[in-house]
């Protein structure tokens, strides 16, 4: 036996023996496979799963927390709201479309795996600068495996952002969240029941893609040859997905299935094992039963391939016929491949050869979980972005930002999704802070939901706590600008190494910042994923926590836009008691190449929590033409995009600080007698009209500054 | 009038062509195995990914058993309105002239365009004033309309050509801005834009409901 077969699988010398102790032997190679890839990072949390116990995981509108395939939460009418978010980091770099095709195919498979019908796709991307060609390979890449995916599965992609920094050049991020709508009484749990139910693989046959995917580039830190890796990533296939989606969907309206899994990281093995977990049950798998592409596939390659599109599921044996009738005018693959027993092991067999015998509890709950050991460093780890301007003239100022990679329109991405698919989208991307769908398009009902996803890791960068506290602001602030009450979040925490003091710090106190804003503002957590070992040759990338928030809409036609609307509207500008704004670690501060700062100032999260009732409240008044949060690039910025999304100019007067960050700001405007009856602190600060935006003594026409933004459009060409 | 609208294994707006049609009249969903039409008065051929277009948009769609009963009903003068993927089947089908090519920018393009009506003396196009223009969006991939310029000549002085991409709204490079079109007998009309998505002003547009319109106008045949 080579000396130590578990090291290479990414098991310690002491995990090794805990496997052994538990199993009373030592295990046999597709044991240790499996068991290596279950006690990874990226299924057992090992590193992080302690400190998420202390997030809020209660609401009242919850229905279904962590631990299932996707959360979800009550909309009312006994309809519920399925999402996730899930990342797709380290596939993504090693081959940026089918890594980002199939993050999108994945999380889709989350989502109707708990019973619910995609409806909205999102995305949040992190590349280097746009000046790099590597960045420009990855997110050319990206947005496109992202629109493949989508767009020819038929779920609209409304909304996401991007962002470039230099931390992201060897490790991208990509995110995908995904929801779905659903009855109560479908909402599907993955947990096994009923011993001698039937446990029948639907969908694609498997392969020896992505093979070791999860334990090889999610757990482990990118090294420079990342060629090397590409056979570990997975192929898509949208119209196989489709069809398997159409046919789980139609399966769980008859009731067929008992319960219903996806296949994703470590494919079989960690379906079901976590099936039979949930179930308290065992399951035996005959791996001969496994459709095949290849013939030659040893079984522990079939028991921990990641070939895409495939489901897992449990039926009672009369079920079958009704299960096959379905899957067959689907034209979706499904086999019989084992059963569940009542002997709490995964036994894996191979026709009458047991080829593997596991504990169930071994795999899913023994796990070790690691204490961090986190230390705050001393001084910035990040080195200074490079500068780009020189300006200090706020007139060159302005468009300068305008034009940045981070500020400038994200038009010539988000044109290559389909927005509009299944026919709710009512606000669709740039049409204002949040995207807003309306539940049920069949119908004369304006209810409806605001989603959006959002995660500044350059803030987080300088100020862990206080950045994750902004995301999870500056989120809800998005949907509060069209009327949208969050019900729940998704997270997907993005880190570099945790087991590096630095690393251990930046995600304590990230998680704690947002224990802290979800609890101060009622939010729970639904569900979501970690991503560790982001890092590469230069070091971790930006601490990036991504939060996705959806939020009740009670009428979508009141939704108000984010551009300036008629002539001699007014403009106001509300915004926290005792609010500074700030330049450090602002787009500014980025663009002059400052150091960024360790520590940003302390968010009053009460008074911010104060104005977003307030501009929520405005919003559903169906009075306002326009409601946009003053985010990144500060007020100039803000008060530019509104000009630019309504192509007419504004006049206001002058400001201290035209170019200072912080939460919690909103520019509203609307008709004279409509802003007048805010119900919040307001100040009017001008009014709209013209064709140039005025602030003070500076000008800048309108058409100037929607040229500025659409610095974007060369990426694509 | 009653709409029939297939649905073909990797259809994706089909169901919203569904509630667009039920707008102006009866609708339902007729399966790609089965050659039965149901004896609808219109059939909708709806957008998407028929079969995955793994080989060429359309190419494999337009063997479905649904199909060769569709090319039947247009053989005898029955309405058939193509959309996006619809309007590439029946290409494939050779029920419209032409064919649809890979944008020019070579980029999936979701855009609100508009439109400009070049004919209105068709039953897809009645409801509509000369010249108007209406705002519908377009996503696509292979939307770049291509013919030779005798068959362009052609359908120019048949009027075949009654949807035009209006200046500085062709998002794909199609010859002379051509978005929409019908066969030389005026029965068969298919366009890149999606009508379906532009029936409520609540989701962007409602000028596409006038193509639903003006089907729905026509006189059912006994």
């Amino acid at each position: 036996m080579n000396a130590s077969p578990h090291r290479e699988l990414g098991l310690t010398d002491a995990e090794y023996e805990l496997i052994c102790q538990k199993m009373g032997r030592d295990p046999n190679g597709l044991e240790l496979a499996v068991f290596s890839l279950m006690w990874s990072e990226h299924c057992a949390y090992k590193h992080s799963k302690k400190l998420l116990r202390g997030l809020p995981v209660e609401g009242p509108h919850l229905l279904m927390g962590p631990g299932e395939n996707a959360g979800a939460v009550d909309v009312g009418d006994g309809v519920a709201i399925a999402f996730k978010v899930e990342s797709h980091n380290h596939p993504s770099a090693v081959e940026p479309f089918q890594g980002a095709a199939t993050g999108v195919g994945g999380i889709l498979r989350d989502v109707f795996a708990v019973g619910a019908r995609p409806i909205a796709v999102l995305d949040s991307l992190r590349f280097g600068e746009l000046e790099s060609p590597r960045s420009l390979y990855l997110l050319d890449g990206a947005v496109s495996g992202i629109g493949h995916y989508g767009n020819s599965i038929g779920v609209p992609t409304i909304g996401g952002e991007v962002y470039f920094e230099g931390a992201y050049e060897q490790n991208c991020l990509v995110n995908a969240m995904c929801l779905g709508i659903a009855g109560h009484d479908r909402l599907t749990r993955s947990a096994a029941a009923g011993v001698g139910n039937l446990l029948v693989l639907m969908g694609a046959r498997t392969g020896r893609d992505g093979i070791g995917g999860a334990s090889v580039l999610a757990s482990a830190e990118l090294d420079t040859e990342d060629d090397s890796k590409r056979p570990t990533v997975q192929i898509g296939d949208p119209f196989e997905e489709k069809r398997v989606m159409e046919a789980c969907l139609e399966l769980l309206d008859r009731g067929t299935l008992t319960s219903l899994q996806d296949l994703g990281a470590a494919g079989l093995s960690s379906s079901s094992s976590e099936m039979a977990s949930g179930g308290g049950v065992g399951l035996d798998i005959d791996v001969s039963e496994v459709p095949l592409r290849e013939d030659d596939m040893e079984p522990f390659e079939i028991m921990i391939s990641e070939s895409q599109e495939r489901m897992l599921c449990v039926i009672e044996p009369h079920k079958l016929d009704e299960l096959t009738e379905v899957c067959d005018r689907w034209e979706v693959r499904s086999s019989v491949i084992g059963e569940v027993t009542d002997s709490r092991h995964l036994r894996v067999l191979d026709g009458g050869e047991v080829v593997g015998d596991m504990p169930v509890d071994a795999l899913v709950d023994d796990c070790p979980l690691y204490d961090l050991e986190p230390a705050a460093p001393s001084e910035q780890i990040y080195p200074a972005p490079p500068r780009t301007l020189d300006a200090d003239d706020p007139e060159e100022i302005l468009p300068a930002l305008l034009g940045s990679a981070n500020l400038c329109s994200r038009r010539p991405l988000f044109e290559q999704y389909d927005p509009i698919v299944q026919s709710r989208t009512v606000r669709r991307p740039e049409d204002a802070d949040a995207a807003v769908l309306r539940l049920y398009p069949e119908g004369d009902s304006a209810k409806g939901i605001a989603v959006s996803i959002d995660g500044n890791g350059r803030r987080v960068a300088c100020d862990p706590y206080t950045g994750t506290v902004e995301a999870v602001l500056e989120c809800a602030a998005n949907l509060a600008c069209v009327g949208g009450e969050p019900l729940g979040l998704t997270n997907c925490l993005n880190f570099g190494n945790p087991e590096k003091p630095h690393v251990a710090w930046q995600l304590q106190r990230s998680v704690a910042g947002m224990t802290d804003a979800l609890t101060a503002i009622g939010v729970p957590v639904v569900g979501g994923n970690v991503s560790l070992y982001n890092e590469s040759g230069g070091g971790p990338i930006y601490p990036t926590p991504v939060v996705g928030m959806v939020g009740a809409v009670p009428d979508v036609a009141a939704t108000p836009g984010a551009g300036f609307g008629e002539e001699g509207d007014l403009i106001a500008l509300v915004q926290p008691a005792g609010f500074a704004a700030s330049g450090a670690g602002s787009e500014l501060a980025k663009l002059r190449g400052e150091e960024l700062p360790l520590g940003l100032p302390a968010i009053d999260i009460a008074a911010v929590q104060a104005v977003l009732d307030a501009i929520r409240a405005a919003a559903r008044t169906g009075k306002l033409t326009c409601i946009h949060d003053v985010a990144e690039g500060g007020l100039a910025v803000a008060l530019a995009e509104c000009c630019a999304a309504g192509g007419i100019g504004a006049a206001v007067g002058g400001f201290d600080d035209l170019f200072g960050e912080g939460v919690g700001r909103f520019l509203v405007s609307g008709a004279p007698a409509a802003v007048e009856a805010l119900d919040a602190d307001y100040e009017l600060v001008g009014t709209v009209g013209g064709d140039e935006l005025r602030i003070g003594d500076l000008a800048w026409s309108v058409n100037a500054l929607t040229g500025a933004r659409e610095s974007l459009a060369p990426a694509f060409a | 009038m009653r709409f029939g609208v297939i649905r073909f294994p990797g259809s994706c707006d089909e169901t919203d062509a569904l509630l667009a049609c039920r707008r102006y009249g009866d609708a339902e969903l007729l399966w790609h195995g089965d050659r039965d039409l149901k004896g609808v008065d219109a059939v909708v051929v709806p957008g998407g990914f028929s079969y995955g277009d793994y080989l060429r948009v359309g190419a494999i769609a337009r063997f479905s058993p649904v199909m060769e009963s569709v090319i039947e009903f247009a053989a005898s003068g029955g309405h058939v309105l193509g959309i996006c993927n619809g309007f590439q089947v029946l290409c494939e089908a050779r029920l419209l002239p032409g064919a649809l090519l890979p944008n020019h920018g070579r980029r999936f393009v979701c855009r609100q365009v508009d439109l400009e009506v070049a004919n209105v003396n068709t039953p897809f196009t009645s409801a509509c004033q000369p010249g108007q223009l209406l705002s519908i969006p377009v996503k696509h991939f292979t939307g770049r309309f291509h013919a030779p310029d005798e068959v362009l000549e052609g359908m120019e002085a048949h009027g075949q050509i009654i949807l035009r991409y209006a200046e500085g709204n062709n998002p794909n490079g199609s010859e002379r801005d051509i978005a929409g079109v019908t066969n030389e007998a005026g029965n068969v009309m298919g366009l890149m834009p999606h009508p379906e998505h532009a029936v409520d002003p609540l989701t962007g547009s409602a000028d596409g409901g006038l193509l639903f319109e003006s089907l729905s106008r026509q006189t059912v045949p006994a």
